[in-house]
């Protein structure tokens, strides 16, 4: 999950909506027998280490696209996988973009 | 209580104590042996009671008997075996009072042991069933055979290859050690679980023995409940999961011996004290920071009993669905979870969840199918129903739907 903009302050009304939707979005793939894991990831303490290993506070400033997060889903193909993706709340967004990829596994899984 | 309900009675209050503290003594490749010196002590009781009258503690007489019974069995036993010194034989008459101990501590201790060796993942989970309702619950091989609707042959040879299979591994009747409580106890929970569902939602015609199995099931996970080595707060939510469900037990069958559904229950017949019990174990359940799969299904399970139709109540469901089907998927929560997502986001939205579940071989996928469609288009709605006919193998499911297609 991208979000263009990480830094945007949602209310405690959106966010209650946006977790209710996240929920019920998860819950559909669960339902389904192909959820595997997932880890929200939170903007609060978030550090960037730079390659002169300073670092720095946030991912925000210079850094347009942030990663709100991520799941793990057992999918047919990568095709199936976008057609999941397609259902996260985190698209309602302008800007927001959901990246599917494989999961590097020797046995060849998804 | 009359003398002919008193031996039945108390064959299945102690028949299992028996058998659990002989069997700890004995050890399990004498199993055997225990179950039929618990049975002959009972055959001398319905043998002598009618004619001498019944004792004035007749659980003090079984346990007299049966002591009795064991000790010659060991007398027999010694003598065959080991050739025994005299001096040996003398003292085995004075250590035998200890030794056969049927205190209320070593009776309880020896079924929750038992409990522990019968619940082995070396066995199969319905062979762990079977024994646990001949041997913990003092159920007849024609009782067993008529929950599983199966035939007393059958049950008889499963057991047989569950005891065998017992002694093979060695099975020791003891408590599991503090490192693998946990692994252990899991075991014996999912076997709880299981015996009863079998009791709720199995498909025997013979309801009493049905609603048996449930409360069995209840009492067993009581006595780990109250053990301060068992009494996690999972087997708490457990316990509360038991206690909801067991709650509607007399509103889902109807006089005729028919299922009636959730919607169509007579919320009269819920029973208010069973809901209490499972609230205070849900309450009790929470104490640790373990939240089990049996604590979400415990909620879910409490939101059943609440009455009002409100929106609040299929969300929390719908929540507590999406959060059981992470942590551990079943056909089961994914047709239900998609029942309570018709009840927050409509019909038409569950209809395009439903039909990703894709549980073409269950009958209750069709059955939700036809649920759905049914006001939407009841030519569809039919078309789903009779696939959950086709499907459907008990005569109660069959009914329940045929029902359904009359009514659309």
């Amino acid at each position: 999950m991208r979000h263009e903009d990480g830094s945007k302050i949602a209310s405690p009304e959106q966010m209650q909506e946006w977790m209710k939707q996240t929920m019920d979005w998860i819950g559909g793939i669960a339902a389904q027998n192909k959820f595997v894991g997932g880890t929200g990831l939170l903007f609060a303490d978030a550090k960037v280490v730079h390659h002169n290993k300073m670092v720095t506070d946030g991912p925000f400033g210079e850094i347009k696209e942030t990663i709100g997060g991520f799941i793990t889903v057992r999918a047919e193909s990568a095709e199936e996988a976008a057609e999941f993706a397609k259902g996260c709340p985190v698209l309602q967004g302008e800007g927001n973009t959901m990246e599917v990829r494989r999961i590097h596994k020797n046995e060849g899984g998804h | 209580m009359k003398q002919q309900e008193l031996i039945p009675h108390l064959f299945r209050t102690e028949y299992r104590k028996i058998v659990s503290v002989l069997c700890k003594r004995f050890g399990f490749e004498q199993i055997e042996t225990a179950e039929d010196i618990a049975a002959d002590t009972f055959l001398a009781a319905s043998q002598t009671w009618p004619y001498n009258g019944v004792p004035q503690n007749p659980v003090a007489w079984l346990y007299f008997v049966a002591k009795n019974k064991a000790k010659n069995h060991l007398q027999r036993h010694l003598v065959f075996e080991s050739k025994v010194s005299d001096e040996l034989k003398r003292s085995f008459d004075e250590t035998f009072e200890t030794e056969i101990d049927l205190s209320p501590q070593n009776i309880n201790d020896s079924q929750l042991q038992m409990m522990f060796a019968i619940c082995q993942p070396a066995i199969p989970p319905e062979a762990q069933i079977g024994l646990s309702l001949r041997i913990l619950c003092g159920f007849g091989i024609e009782e067993i055979a008529d929950a599983f609707l199966s035939n007393k042959e059958t049950i008889n040879k499963r057991l047989f290859r569950a005891k065998e299979k017992l002694r093979e591994e060695n099975v020791k009747i003891e408590f599991p050690g503090p490192t693998d409580i946990d692994e252990r106890l899991a075991t014996v929970l999912t076997t709880l679980y299981l015996l009863f569902n079998e009791g709720y939602y199995s498909s025997s015609q013979d309801n009493v023995i049905l609603k048996d199995l449930c409360y069995e099931a209840i009492r067993l996970c009581t006595m780990l409940v109250e053990n301060t080595l068992t009494g996690k707060p999972e087997v708490n939510a457990l316990l509360a999961l038991m206690y909801f469900q067991a709650s509607r037990l007399d509103a889902r069958i109807d006089q005729n011996g028919e299922l009636v559904l959730y919607d169509d229950q007579d919320t009269n017949l819920w029973n208010p004290e069973l809901i209490s019990k499972g609230a205070y174990f849900l309450n009790c359940a929470t104490t640790g920071n373990t939240l089990s799969k049996y604590h979400i299904q415990a909620a879910i399970a409490y939101w059943g009993t609440q009455k009002a139709n409100t929106h609040e109540k299929w969300e929390s469901i719908l929540q507590l669905y999406n959060q059981l089907l992470q942590t551990e998927y079943s056909p089961v929560a994914a047709l239900n979870r998609t029942y309570a997502l018709s009840k927050t986001a409509g019909k038409e939205t569950a209809i395009i969840e439903a039909e990703k579940l894709k549980l073409t071989n269950n009958h209750f996928y069709y059955a939700l199918l036809g649920d759905l469609y049914a006001g939407i288009d009841n030519d569809i709605a039919r078309q789903h129903f009779q696939n959950a006919l086709a499907l459907s193998r008990t005569q109660t499911d069959k009914q329940a739907i045929q029902k359904k297609i009359d009514n659309l």
